[in-house]
């Protein structure tokens, strides 16, 4: 192990290279459910060049290689499952090319959410890119590499419908250009060739390591503005989101129901965002939306919500913090959900197995969904604040979790960046021939099993 | 249960039927109003019923007494006529569910005492400025007041729960209290009379007591010398008995409340109910008017009683570059001087 501490220091500063048990510890977790596990040494690269020699060194090794951004992912999948080598991109920050006429960036892999909002607000005030809802210490690549969802995937789908072009270090270490950027020096799409993207996105870093990544950016509108319906019957949720959708004239809708504070409590809320460039563009589809859905309204069924001032403010924050503030309503520092991908027309049965497992266990909840495209899919998060002082807490939450993934599948749903006992239940239910389909391409790009093992792995 | 007083021959021999001829959102001449009181009397549907915008204004054109407004809210809910939908009822019923934070919001407080309702964001500007820093507060959904549920379609709510909240706030032993908010001033007036729910203290508007603070300070006012536009709450409706407290804190401190065509019994409603009933354009339609009213009188400021109407027309009255600001912020900057 020594060696490779030493190997590891000749291709990087000592001082990015660490295998002291504080720092390892770090590592070894995140603010989730999974069990830790210390990795070997934690190592902090600055070039895609040095990325490629430690990822040469683990395949020579034959030891286990994890990269990782935010490590916020909350469902353990850049725990270290197997020990190892955890890269740790976030020194590779910059932001390398902006096309305003093109409108997509390119920038290093361990960009944070937070760092390019700054630099697009102060550098390129007229664009934008799909915000997560994640701490802004999140890196964009993390968010994307597990199919995030943003405040512009209700207009333009997942986050990661919206890459141009990646580079990416295989795991036997060649470095490989993906999209436009292959052939030209323009990273603007991944189209018309054939789409190798997805031998990446979606893989938990099992395939690869991306360093770089090309991303649309989007119109910045100077004005925005939010409208909350809400509704008491869940059945209505989903005629809600089609009416809305089919008039085209939301930025983002995402959905919201939770016990906890009273004013919340038995109302199921549906968000609208909507942007212009003047009053008149704003308030031109506010009205639509509002028109959209009088029959709820005379119904007495459905209605706008009034909100203060602070209330409309901390909704349109990006990415909210609210979220934050409800992650902590137990106390203790745990929060972790399961946000399966569904039909929208599945909202009602996915809330109510909600209630049925949080009355079951006796735990709390926040439910919060995200429409994604134009109601083609929606993310519904089954959200469980715990405190770790409590391993009787503890205990009730990994069970709610448990069935919770059950309930997803049940449904016609796909559990949304799964653990790996979640990942174990999708491959389980999937389809053989399209598991045999990952398996063989996961042998051709990564012979020695070192990528991120554990995750995506049939036994 | 408590009854509401309501006199059938008062309204019978009513010579005008101002409560409803003078509603500023249903258009009804006097022979319907006629027609449409008797029914609600009698118990029987009205379309007053259904268009009514919750406003509280006929409780002031009533120059009787007979209580209209509480006659229509009551009969919504025994009708189960829903002024807004089931969604925001629902949450109006939640807002005063009382939290760990609610609980004894007033230990150590001493006459005089002030009642924030459940505005905690004026918590620190009564804590800790000097023209109130003889006050102590309380605060929280103890001590909330309920008549809100006018606006939803369910004042027994009210009744059955404002007994237990005056005995929150009389089994401190306070004599006194001034109330912040308008609308509890209001309750503890004209509601606890209306359905002679007992008051076993003295509640003041927080307009009287500003006023009396005024003038103890006289000497420090630097006049604003500003036109201003006052914009009327709901419940302002209930008790304009207390309405000359507005003037004379405007003489006092040389602000000019302008003519115009929608103040006094006249003002338009702020807006926010008539949202949350979901008349977007006759929202939008009371707003412009109420604003475009303001502007054509000059005003500097509108000024507001209300932290909901505040809520509601500020940025529209900011958009427009009329200076939107609360009563008791006007005032402090009389005394403090517009650098502040």
């Amino acid at each position: 192990m020594q060696s490779i501490y030493k190997s590891l220091t000749k291709i990087v500063d000592e001082e990015f290279v660490s295998n002291q048990k504080e720092e390892l510890y770090i590592y070894s977790q995140d603010p989730g459910m999974m069990e830790p596990h210390e990795p070997d040494f934690v190592v902090m690269p600055k070039t895609t060049e040095e990325v490629q020699e430690i990822v040469k060194l683990a395949n020579k090794e034959k030891i286990p290689i994890v990269p990782v951004g935010g490590s916020l992912s909350l469902s353990g999948l850049v725990i270290p499952h197997q020990g190892g080598i955890v890269v740790d991109l976030r020194r590779m920050d910059q932001v390398l090319e902006v096309n305003e006429e093109s409108r997509y960036i390119v920038f290093e892999a361990g960009l944070t959410t937070g760092k390019l909002k700054a630099y697009l607000e102060k550098y390129h005030p007229l664009l934008r890119f799909s915000i997560p809802d994640a701490p802004p210490s999140a890196t964009v690549v993390g968010n994307i590499v597990i199919h995030g969802q943003g405040r512009l995937t209700q207009q333009y789908g997942f986050n990661s419908d919206m890459v141009t072009g990646m580079e990416v270090v295989l795991p036997t270490g060649e470095v490989c250009k993906i999209g436009s950027g292959s052939v030209s020096p323009y990273w603007f799409s991944l189209a018309p060739l054939p789409d190798l993207a997805g031998l990446f996105l979606g893989w938990f870093g099992t395939t690869g390591i991306i360093t770089k990544m090309g991303l649309k950016l989007y119109p910045k509108k100077k004005l925005r503005d939010i409208e909350v319906f809400a509704v008491e019957d869940p059945n209505l949720v989903p005629d809600v989101i089609q009416r809305v959708t089919h008039t085209e004239m939301s930025e983002d809708i995402f959905t919201g129901a939770q016990p906890y504070p009273p004013v919340f409590k038995d109302i199921i809320m549906i968000g609208i965002l909507l942007t212009g460039d003047s009053k008149e563009e704003l308030e031109f589809k506010r009205k639509m939306i509002w028109d959209a859905l009088q029959c709820h309204i005379d119904s007495k069924e459905g209605g706008f919500m009034m909100m203060t001032p602070d209330v409309k403010q901390d909704l349109l924050e990006m990415p909210t913090s609210s979220t934050t503030r409800f992650a902590d309503v137990k106390k203790g520092g745990g929060f972790e959900y399961c946000g399966p991908i569904i039909p929208v027309e599945k909202f009602p049965e996915a809330f109510t197995r909600l209630l049925e497992i949080t009355k079951k266990y006796g735990i709390t909840f926040g439910n919060a969904g995200r429409v994604i495209g134009r109601s083609h899919s929606m993310m519904f998060s089954f959200g469980y604040p715990f405190n770790r002082a409590d391993p009787e807490n503890i205990e009730r939450t990994k069970n709610a979790l448990h069935d919770t993934n059950v309930a997803s599948l049940d449904i016609g749903g796909v559990p949304w960046k799964p653990e790996v006992p979640a990942q174990k239940m999708i491959m389980e239910k999937m389809d053989k021939s399209t598991l045999e389909l990952m398996q063989r391409i996961k042998k051709v790009l990564d012979p020695n099993g070192i990528m991120n093992p554990g995750n995506w792995e049939v036994e | 249960m408590y009854e509401l007083k309501i006199d059938e021959k008062t309204c019978e021999t009513c010579p005008t039927f101002d409560c409803l001829v003078r509603c500023q959102y249903i258009d009804i001449d006097k022979d319907t109003a006629k027609t449409e009181m008797k029914k609600m009397i009698s118990g029987e549907d009205s379309f007053v019923l259904h268009d009514c915008v919750t406003c509280y204004a006929c409780e002031e054109y009533c120059k009787r007494g007979n209580h209209p407004f509480y006659l229509i809210t009551d009969l919504q809910e025994e009708r189960g006529i829903l002024p807004m939908p089931k969604p925001l009822k629902t949450q109006f019923v939640n807002i005063s569910v009382p939290t760990r934070r609610d609980i004894i919001q007033f230990y150590g407080a001493e006459e005089p005492v002030i009642s924030l309702c459940l505005f905690p964001q004026y918590t620190r500007l009564f804590s800790e400025e000097k023209l109130f820093e003889e006050l102590s507060i309380i605060i929280g959904r103890y001590f909330f007041c309920h008549l809100m549920y006018l606006h939803s379609g369910n004042p027994s709510l009210i009744r059955e729960r404002l007994p237990k909240i005056i005995d929150n706030i009389a089994n401190h032993g306070f004599k006194e209290v001034i109330f912040f908010h308008d609308e509890c001033y209001s309750t503890l007036t004209s509601y606890t009379t209306a359905y002679s729910i007992e008051v076993p203290f003295k509640p003041i508007h927080f307009n009287e007591y500003l006023y009396n603070k005024l003038k103890d300070q006289q000497t420090k006012i630097q006049p604003l010398n500003a036109k201003v536009a006052f914009q009327r709450n709901c419940s302002a409706r209930l008790t304009p008995n207390v309405e000359d407290f507005v003037d004379d804190i405007f003489n006092l401190i040389g602000a000019e409340r302008v003519e115009r065509q929608y103040d006094r019994e006249n003002a338009l409603c702020c807006g926010g109910i008539i949202r949350g009933q979901q008349r977007y354009d006759l929202f939008v339609d009371v707003q412009t008017r109420n604003v475009d009213d303001m502007l054509n009188a000059g005003v500097e400021y509108c000024v507001f009683q209300c932290p909901a109407c505040f809520d509601s027309l500020s940025e529209k009255v900011a958009e427009k570059g009329i200076k939107p600001i609360m009563m008791h912020d006007l005032c402090l900057l009389a005394i403090q001087g517009s650098d502040k």
